[in-house]
């Protein structure tokens, strides 16, 4: 029989150590386990994310003696902003290529690794070498090899007769370049994620489906695909939520240009906030980017999330 | 037809360490639905062999047959064999009907209606049809192990192979489908190679046992065979729980000689072990020993150190020269710890072995009993 519920919380509060600082009646206990994670979360997420939702109803330069509030007019501002819809189009852009060129690619590498071919170590080393290396250094190696007069592309392509480009200055090819960049310098660190995924699964399904009679292709199509949907999910969300940072690279290789180009959403809130000194702007502009990227986590985790808990 | 062939199998593994033979020049004949156990401790090679049959390893040496075809070469897929792994590996995002259905999908052109069908039959047959919609995670021990068994069953495949399936039940469900199993292979009629490490599953569920060792096979019998005529020292320790009882002996002058006991041969014994001299192994199981009380012959007076009541028998472990020895007795038989007894191990009884090689020298003699059963309808006989 069951015991009632008043029994079995006594069993379980006289089985947990009371830490000596309250009774074991009492919930004090667990609020102090939890506080520190609380308080650290509020010090440096919610608090700054609440100023910074205040700061946006406000016209606010660092230092003005007053900051009159303005309301939504920061926001409304943003709807007729051109180079706000250029940043946003190009941080989508950028998203959009990395879930669609970096994650498969990542996919296909761990794959690769996963099969314990001859220099696994080696190949695994170097494809994680750019993820530990600083996006400054990476950034600032990259834009002498998209050189146009001398960097290392465009003298490869001239050896195919392909004529090089002027990739950082050019509007066309200014954001493709980061792109490249990025995915070279991140694919590493999705490899390893789905690498980690890929170990989790247990061989024993595999042998399986081939005793079911299931090829190669098959075993991937029906074997490691589904198992790795729970990887794939928090993959696909962290490229996303990685992506909508991008600055770094756009502050040392083009400084957002040519003609906002290659300008993201932070790198505008940085120009806005710690340019300009529209800290006003820059803070609804900060809320909006948040507000974008809690969206898509919340519709990946509503259209995905819930079927990955096997 | 599922008659299997495995001739001079021999499975070695490289690594950094060396060569590693996993399996060393096996060979075997099966029968057409014959139900084959093989049994070993742990790194025996029974996995690797069986792994080999389904194509999971490639084979060093040697060749594998079924019926008559050479499938040594041929991959997983091209071989008529369905395998039941010890964890069921049943895909954990199919439910149990698509877990059934999958290895029909992959390895027929069977129409999507027809491999429901066919699904539905075997779910019926097992006793899970309500449980097709579910997925593993959802489902019990016992019911994975079903629906794994309904997966291998449903391609009604040539060979069953199965890897120690019963090991993560609970000692119950256990024994409960194990007559499950044995119902269904008898019922099925298709040739089984069963691998488990559990004696008691290979005796009470093969028609032959393999009992291999250390890659090497050491026997293959039927169940009492096995028991009552080891063909070694390792079989003899092996099959039976409690284990044979083992004495080192040696063997001069028509008599064996412990440093505790002597123990003299009769004429006919002798004569089968003809010029035999030197050490040797006597072994005897414990049920074979008796309790005597008037000293004599073959007998040794030993100090009772446990007593295990199990009910219907109890083991009782006595010391003999700082070794343990175990002799099961009558449940309602009391023994009292420290008491003295006397006992005696009846020559008909014991086994002898070669001390080197652990062959057996001399192995019980046992007459087995067939029970006859007469109608219970009371229909005529046919005697007069």
């Amino acid at each position: 029989m069951a015991q009632p519920p008043e029994t079995r919380r006594e069993q379980i509060t006289d089985a947990l150590p009371s830490f000596g600082i309250a009774d074991p009646d009492s919930n004090i206990a667990w609020y102090m386990l939890i506080f520190p994670k609380i308080a650290l979360m509020a010090a440096v997420l919610i608090l700054p994310f609440l100023g910074s939702v205040y700061i946006s109803l406000h016209e606010w330069a660092p230092l003005a003696t007053s900051h009159p509030f303005v309301g939504l007019e920061n926001y409304a501002r943003l709807l007729s902003d051109s180079v706000f819809h250029s940043a946003l189009i190009n941080t989508a852009t950028y998203s959009l290529a990395l879930i669609l060129i970096d994650v498969p690619i990542a996919l296909g590498l761990a794959i690769l690794l996963d099969m314990n071919l001859r220099g696994t170590r080696i190949y695994s080393a170097s494809i994680f070498l750019p993820v530990v290396t600083s996006w400054v250094v990476v950034s600032l190696i990259w834009t002498w090899l998209y050189n146009p007069d001398y960097g290392m592309i465009n003298a490869f392509l001239n050896v195919f007769g392909i004529a090089g480009l002027d990739w950082l200055n050019s509007r066309d090819t200014s954001l493709a370049a980061i792109i490249i960049m990025s995915i070279w310098k991140h694919v590493g660190f999705n490899m390893v994620i789905f690498l980690a995924g890929l170990k989790g699964i247990p061989d024993s399904y595999y042998e399986a489906a081939t005793v079911d009679g299931a090829g190669r292709w098959e075993r991937f199509r029906y074997v490691t695909l589904p198992l790795l949907k729970p990887t794939s999910f928090f993959v696909i969300v962290v490229t996303l939520i990685f992506s909508f940072r991008l600055f770094t690279q756009v502050f040392v290789m083009t400084g957002g240009g040519p003609v906002n180009s290659s300008i993201s959403i932070v790198y505008y809130f940085w120009q806005q906030g710690f340019q300009e000194f529209n800290m006003g702007y820059a803070s609804a502009i900060a809320v909006v980017l948040f507000v974008i990227v809690f969206a898509f986590s919340i519709i990946q985790q509503r259209s995905w999330g819930g079927d990955v808990d096997y | 037809m599922g008659e299997l062939r495995i001739q001079n199998l021999t499975k070695v593994f490289n690594d950094d360490t060396g060569q590693i033979v996993a399996v060393d020049d096996f060979s075997l004949n099966t029968e057409d639905g014959e139900f084959v156990v093989f049994v070993g401790p742990s790194g025996c090679g029974k996995s690797t062999t069986l792994r080999c049959i389904a194509g999971l390893e490639t084979v060093t040496e040697g060749r594998i047959f079924l019926d008559n075809e050479d499938i040594t070469t041929q991959p997983p897929t091209g071989r008529d064999i369905a395998m039941v792994f010890q964890n069921y590996a049943l895909y954990p995002h199919m439910t149990a009907g698509e877990n059934m259905a999958f290895g029909l999908k992959m390895s027929t052109n069977m129409p999507r209606a027809e491999i429901e069908q066919q699904v539905n039959e075997t779910a019926t047959m097992m006793g899970i049809e309500e449980l097709l919609d579910k997925r593993p995670g959802e489902l019990s021990g016992g019911q994975q192990q079903r629906v794994a068994l309904g997966r291998a069953i449903v391609r009604e495949p040539e060979v069953f192979l199965m890897d120690e399936p019963l090991s993560n039940l609970d000692a119950k469900l256990r024994t409960q489908m194990r007559t499950e199993l044995q119902n269904l292979q008898h019922e099925l009629d298709i040739t089984t190679i069963y691998v488990t490490h559990d004696q008691t599953e290979a005796m009470t569920m093969g028609d032959r046992i393999v009992i291999l060792d250390g890659g090497e096979l050491q026997q293959v019998g039927t169940p009492l065979k096995c028991y009552h005529e080891p063909a070694n020292q390792f079989v003899a320790g092996f099959i039976g729980s409690p284990s044979m009882n083992f004495f080192s002996m040696s063997y001069e002058n028509s008599v064996l000689q412990h440093d505790a006991f002597r123990y003299e041969l009769s004429q006919s014994v002798r004569q089968n072990l003809g010029t035999l001299t030197g050490d040797v192994v006597l072994g005897i199981r414990p049920e074979a020993i008796e309790r005597a009380d008037n000293g004599g012959e073959r007998t040794v007076v030993a100090p009772v150190s446990v007593v295990e009541p199990m009910g219907d028998v109890t083991h009782v472990y006595f010391d003999v020269d700082d070794e343990t020895y175990t002799m099961s007795q009558e449940g309602d038989l009391v023994t009292e710890v420290g008491s003295q007894m006397e006992l005696r191990f009846p020559e008909e009884k014991i086994h002898l072995f070669d001390a080197t090689t652990g062959d057996a020298i001399k192995t019980g003699s046992v007459s087995t009993r067939v029970e006859t059963t007469q109608p219970t309808d009371g229909s005529d006989t046919g005697r007069p």
